[in-house]
């Protein structure tokens, strides 16, 4: 045997073969996910990680090539990664948020939402009487680009609400401008400014819970609220309650850092965030509901009865969606 | 000439304030280590990246997505340009559509994927981790990344706003709105996992994890026994440096020109003494002095002696 042959050459030729068995492995797994992997390399996979991570800190001990020890530190950081990665396949995850998460998200931030509740229909009531007495208020509101203000007649205000433009393309352009309408944005807002106690995001409901009170207000002195309510609630049930509830994600954020309890305040407000995270995303996809509706349904249907009828099942649904107890699984997998 | 500049001999103070500078780089970017026990109790050493890092990849992202729409904006604007004025109706809308699912899910799409990170933090070398080393979930990524909104994008919709606004008011109100989202940018640079206000919601962080390839073992190089016959070191030779010369030895070894290696040969030659073997080359020489010179330090750390560099006497 050379004399120059060291123990750290020794240690890295016996071993060298399965680091970069198992740093294909990775790269394959990496690539395609657990089914590019064949049953044998499955099968492989634990004992060569294990392996891996004690030829580490061996290394670390007695190797001074730099090369070596960097690279088992970047092959075992990979393979920690997918060892205990995620394992669910994205389609499972989505099923398991529709099917369990969501709701019990949404069920166990019961109180937020009941605050947030109250904060835009408090908005709402406040700006509603508050126009009724004086329409002049309705200026404080609202901006002076909308036509259905105080001065305009009730013939223009019947008109914007049964307004009917059937083609196709009016109904994409209508849907398209609505998931730009500044809802979701409200929505993503209500969710991000939470962590500031919570306050921001009150104010932010409140706003908009006046700008709907006075808008109400105008088509009530009018005699048009039943119209109006039909036209604003075949979606708005949805609309509005994605909004409550992404406010009701934020308020559980800011009340994390407010009253961390027992926990440091960046743990509570770390496990708050991944229940509100639940409520936002879901939250998201009800405004993307919405804006189907509003697009086409309310375009297509211009009966205030089904209008209505349509408002009242889809507020039955999501309230039995959410707060209908059900049967617990067992396993919680991500 | 640049070799006899480079060989000339630095004075005392010279190198104790160059070992100092060493030092203290070497203790920041151990500040940036965080380490992770997995459950077979080892220990990984995560690196934080940098929020330079971060910086680079957010920016490769968005100009990635800014293509992305452009491409897909073009391409429908031409298919539907056949169609005349009812054509420009549809495409603005799918337009509105597809721009909406690229600026709320691009970054969410990536970071769910299986190696956790978007295009931009794969170039860089950075993927996302949970910060207690457990399982990334699904809910930490989508809340990481909804609140980018209020960091990065509610600076920049301000920043519009500021420059095309018309009255002195809505200025001032600009600029307290942006000294305000300006806190959320800069808040990554203020704290030592240099998180922004998304990671500390969802309970991540960002880890530099770039790939590194297993390279051939220097010492395994001059293989025949013949060539490197005469090579033998003495002890009080080998003892002049320590593992810091070794490591940089390593690195000359590896990725450095020809000139360089003559002259890094000529100064270790000139420091032990050493008489030149007949036919020896530079790199024949660095290779078995650097493969002597790991042997006896790797002995020396076996006995519990670690000798950091070349002052490092006990």
């Amino acid at each position: 045997m050379n004399d120059r042959v060291m123990k750290s050459y020794r240690f890295r030729a016996e071993r060298e073969t399965d680091w970069k068995r198992l740093d294909l492995i990775i790269k394959r797994a990496e690539k395609r996910g657990v089914d590019g992997l064949s049953d044998e390399e499955m099968a492989a996979l634990p004992g060569l990680y294990r392996q891996a991570v004690s030829s580490l800190s061996v290394a670390r001990s007695i190797s001074l090539d730099q090369n070596v020890v960097a690279y088992l530190e970047t092959l075992c950081t990979r393979a920690y990664f997918f060892v205990y990665g995620t394992r669910s396949r994205f389609w499972e995850r989505i099923a398991a948020f529709f099917a369990r998460d969501w709701s019990a998200a949404v069920r166990a931030a019961r109180g937020p939402t009941l605050l947030s509740f109250l904060c835009l229909f408090g908005g709402a009531l406040l700006a509603f009487f508050l126009v009724l007495g004086d329409s002049e208020w309705y200026w404080t509101f609202n901006g002076y680009g909308d036509s259905r203000n105080p001065n305009a007649t009730y013939d223009q205000l019947r008109a914007t609400l049964y307004e009917t433009e059937t083609g196709i393309v009016d109904m994409l352009s209508a849907f398209a401008a609505q998931l730009f309408s500044h809802n979701s944005g409200i929505a993503i807002f209500a969710f991000a400014l939470g962590f500031a106690f919570g306050m921001p995001t009150a104010v932010l409901l409140l706003y908009n819970g006046l700008s709907l009170g006075s808008f109400f207000a105008v088509f009530w002195q009018k005699g048009l609220a039943y119209e109006l309510t039909g036209w604003l609630f075949i979606h708005g049930v949805t609309e509005l309650f994605a909004v409550i509830l992404a406010g009701a994600a934020g308020f559980m954020i800011g009340g994390a850092v407010a009253f961390p309890g027992q926990r440091s305040r960046m743990e509570s407000m770390r496990q708050e965030g991944e229940t509100a995270a639940m409520v936002i995303i879901g939250a998201v996809v009800m405004l993307f509901l919405a804006a189907l509706l509003e697009g086409f349904g309310r375009q297509l249907i211009t009966s205030d009865t089904v209008r209505y009828a349509i408002a009242g099942t889809s507020l039955v649904f999501w309230l039995g969606y959410f707060y209908l107890p059900r049967r617990q699984a067992g396993d919680a997998r991500d | 000439m640049h070799v006899t500049e480079a060989v000339a001999p630095t004075s005392a103070r010279e190198q104790t304030r160059r070992r100092k500078l060493r030092q203290q780089m070497q203790a920041n970017l151990n500040k940036r280590v965080r380490t992770l026990v997995t459950p077979e109790g080892a220990a990984l050493n995560l690196r934080i990246a940098t929020a330079g890092e971060r910086a680079g990849a957010f920016l490769l992202d968005f100009t990635l997505q800014i293509i992305t729409m452009l491409v897909i904006v073009f391409g429908i604007v031409f298919l539907a340009s056949g169609f005349g004025i009812r054509g420009w109706q549809i495409a603005g809308a799918v337009i509105g559509i597809l721009i909406f699912f690229i600026r709320n899910f691009y970054f969410i799409f990536f970071e769910l994927g299986r190696r956790a990170a978007t295009p931009g933090k794969r170039v860089l070398g950075l993927r996302v981790a949970a910060r207690n080393g457990g399982r990334l979930k699904a809910n930490a990524i989508i809340a990481r990344n909804f609140m980018r909104e209020l960091e990065v994008f509610l600076p920049l919709s301000v920043l519009l706003g500021a420059m095309f606004s018309e009255n002195a008011v809505n200025g001032w109100i600009n600029l307290l709105l942006l000294l305000w989202s300006g806190i959320f940018l800069l808040f990554p640079l203020f704290n030592k996992d240099k998180l922004r206000v998304g990671d500390l919601i969802a309970g991540t962080m960002v880890i530099h994890a770039p790939k590194v390839q297993l390279l051939d073992d220097i010492a395994s190089a001059p293989a025949s026994e013949d060539l490197t016959a005469g090579y033998n070191f003495t002890p009080p030779q080998l003892d002049i440096y320590g593992i810091h010369e070794l490591h940089v030895l390593e690195d000359v070894l590896r990725q450095s020109t020809p000139e360089i290696k003559r002259n890094v040969a000529n100064r270790i030659a000139a420091k032990i003494g050493w008489t030149p073997e007949p036919g020896q080359t530079d790199i024949i020489f660095l290779e078995t002095f650097y493969a002597a010179l790991r042997k006896h330090l790797e002995r020396g750390l076996l006995f519990g002696e670690k000798k950091a560099d070349k002052y490092d006497r006990k």
